[in-house]
């Protein structure tokens, strides 16, 4: 089977600084995939990468069988990329129905939004708080409101960028549950996260990454099983 | 398409909105059957500058960008009318067609400029300053254009002066062209001002208008739901910006005459204080609060036109600082409280009973 997502050699440097340099990941369809690695490994340079921020400044992408290393962040996501940045964005003076309308007016028949529309608040949890502003959800319920916002375009891939910041030890496990769901029905994800507690719950697929190179790629239990990288999370030097 | 005319984007959906909607414009049809022709002149003359306004909330109010630009087009529109309608003549309906040419003359300087600012990737308080610039460099040039040198084809552009002779708008008619001032005017105006606020609200609670408030929201989030925010962020500029021009055209042809103070630094600020003031959020509230701040500087301009000018100035600090939604937003706001909470007040004493 032909990978969905591939990254070929990607890098990217700032004023000389690689914040990745030249990482290879493929993502198969139906895969969730997690990108781990402490603080400053580059996972979040990657992800922008890959939401099309900005162009790398070496490698490729290819999403579908095409080339988007160039393309801009709007025609990744017609082809069918679904994004969820770190900060949770939602349109915070609109009600929470509305952030979902926008999202789903390109997707979904005119007559259907409506009842689309409930069965994503339905998912989300989100039911009784339809009418009210979004920036009056707590902060989790944000997060999984654009998580639905996300979901409403209808992706073959999710992008999710650290979709626990900030939430508590329950909202990160219903997290959890919402994210297995979506990829027991099929969806294939990509997501970036620090909580191992998190990805032990939901990945298939890890790879770490570590000063902007790839260290290390397997199942999560071969992942959890690597000293190497519980070294590099508690911050000692490798060999040191 | 009929059902765009209500919805998130608009305040003012239910059917006592509508009622109301009726009375008043049933009142504007009739008032010149008891009204003298004066009046109702100085009627058209506040409807007039409501395209303007009309257009300013559309891109800042709903896209959130704050152009100082209104005049501008204002002038281009006016200027362009008066130089076609000097030169072409306006016989057998050609002044209508001065008018939709001068628009979309307009139409053009705006696509150009908001290509180069919107696709320039010019946004925030940039965007205030570069259309500000524009707007105060065609006001200066206008104004040094007295000399007989300035004149296209036969119209003298005259400098400070302004331009003069232009003729009144007209429509075909078998008898010959019916001249639209006074009340014939004001029903031309009216009808068009009807017709541009019905169809600005269904573009607003259509797709165009929830990716504008969206992206007004964050640009970023709405990028990544998949939208090209520049094309928008251009359209609801081209739009309003030829609105804008809509209200010199009409102004020209009222007064028969344009001079570059309409352009200047005063006048370009007075659409924002306009929107500002009625609230920019809402195209009802501009509609409604243009023409009473409109009528109430005139009725102060009567007695002393700086203390309107001040007046203009403080009500615009007053309202950023107390009520920054703006006064008719929140008028509206409260009519639409209002009945909701007398309904949860007497729903207990209806069970009761």
């Amino acid at each position: 089977m032909s990978a969905l997502l591939e990254i070929v050699g990607a890098s990217k440097s700032f004023g000389g600084v690689f914040a990745v340099s030249d990482v290879d990941l493929s993502v198969q369809p139906g895969e969730m995939h997690c990108l781990i690695g402490p603080n400053g490994a580059g996972k979040s340079t990657l992800f922008k990468l890959v939401v099309g921020t900005y162009p790398p400044s070496a490698g490729r992408i290819v999403f579908r069988g095409s080339d988007i290393t160039r393309a801009k962040p709007f025609a990744r996501v017609g082809r069918g990329m679904s994004i969820k940045m770190q900060a949770p964005s939602v349109f915070k003076a609109l009600p929470v129905r509305q952030n979902l309308h926008i999202a789903l007016q390109d997707h979904v028949a005119r007559h259907a939004i409506g009842a689309e529309e409930d069965r994503l608040l339905d998912i989300l949890g989100l039911t009784d708080d339809a009418d009210r502003p979004a920036g009056l959800l707590s902060h989790g319920q944000q997060q999984w409101l654009e998580i639905g916002m996300a979901l409403a375009l209808r992706p073959v891939l999710l992008l999710l960028d650290e979709p626990t910041a900030g939430l508590s030890p329950e909202e990160t496990f219903r997290t959890g549950e919402l994210v297995r769901r979506l990829n027991a029905e099929g969806m294939t994800m990509l997501i970036v996260e620090h909580d191992m507690a998190f990805v032990r719950q939901i990945a298939t697929g890890v790879t770490v990454l570590h000063l902007g190179k790839v260290f290390a790629r397997g199942s999560i239990d071969e992942i959890v099983a690597d000293e190497r990288v519980a070294e590099i999370y508690l911050g000692t030097p490798h060999g040191a | 398409m009929l059902h765009l005319l209500n919805g998130p984007q608009t305040m003012g959906n239910g059917r006592a909105f509508w009622a109301c909607a009726c009375l008043v414009l049933l009142a504007a049809l009739i008032y010149p059957v008891f009204a003298d022709p004066y009046d109702v002149g100085n009627f058209a003359y506040f409807l007039i500058w409501v395209f303007m306004a009309l257009g300013l909330c559309l891109m800042w109010g709903y896209g959130g960008m704050l152009s100082f630009g209104q005049t501008f087009f204002f002038g281009i529109g006016g200027y362009a009318y008066g130089v076609l309608s000097v030169d072409l003549g306006s016989a057998y309906g050609m002044a209508l067609g001065n008018f939709a040419l001068a628009v979309l003359l307009a139409g053009v300087a705006a696509a150009i400029l908001g290509y180069l600012m919107i696709y320039g990737r010019i946004g925030g308080v940039f965007f205030g300053i570069v259309t500000l610039a524009v707007t105060l460099a065609l006001a200066y040039f206008l104004g040094q254009t007295a000399g007989p040198e300035w004149a296209i084809g036969k119209a003298r552009l005259n400098g400070f002066n302004g331009m003069q002779g232009m003729s009144p708008l007209s429509l075909p008619w078998f008898g010959g062209d019916i001249d639209l001032e006074e009340t014939p005017l004001y029903y031309f105006v009216l009808v068009l001002l009807v017709g541009t606020y019905l169809a600005l609200r269904m573009l607003v609670n259509a797709r165009f208008g929830n990716v504008l408030v969206a992206l007004r929201e964050d640009p970023q989030r709405t990028e990544l739901l998949g939208y090209d925010v520049r094309r928008f962020q251009f359209g609801a500029f081209v739009i309003g910006s030829m609105l804008a021009a809509v209200s010199g055209v009409l102004y020209t042809a009222w007064g028969q005459f344009i001079t570059p103070a309409s352009i200047g630094l005063p006048a370009a600020a007075m659409p924002i204080v306009w929107v500002a003031f009625s609230g920019r959020s809402d195209l009802t509230a501009v509609l409604v609060g243009t023409f009473v701040l409109l009528a109430a500087f005139q009725t102060l301009t009567i007695y002393s036109e700086q203390a309107a000018l001040i007046l203009m100035g403080v009500i615009l600090i007053v309202t950023v600082m107390f009520v920054p939604h703006g006064c008719f937003v929140g008028l509206g706001r409260i009519a639409a409280w209002l009945p909701r909470r007398g309904r949860t007040v007497r729903r207990p004493s209806a069970e009761v009973g």
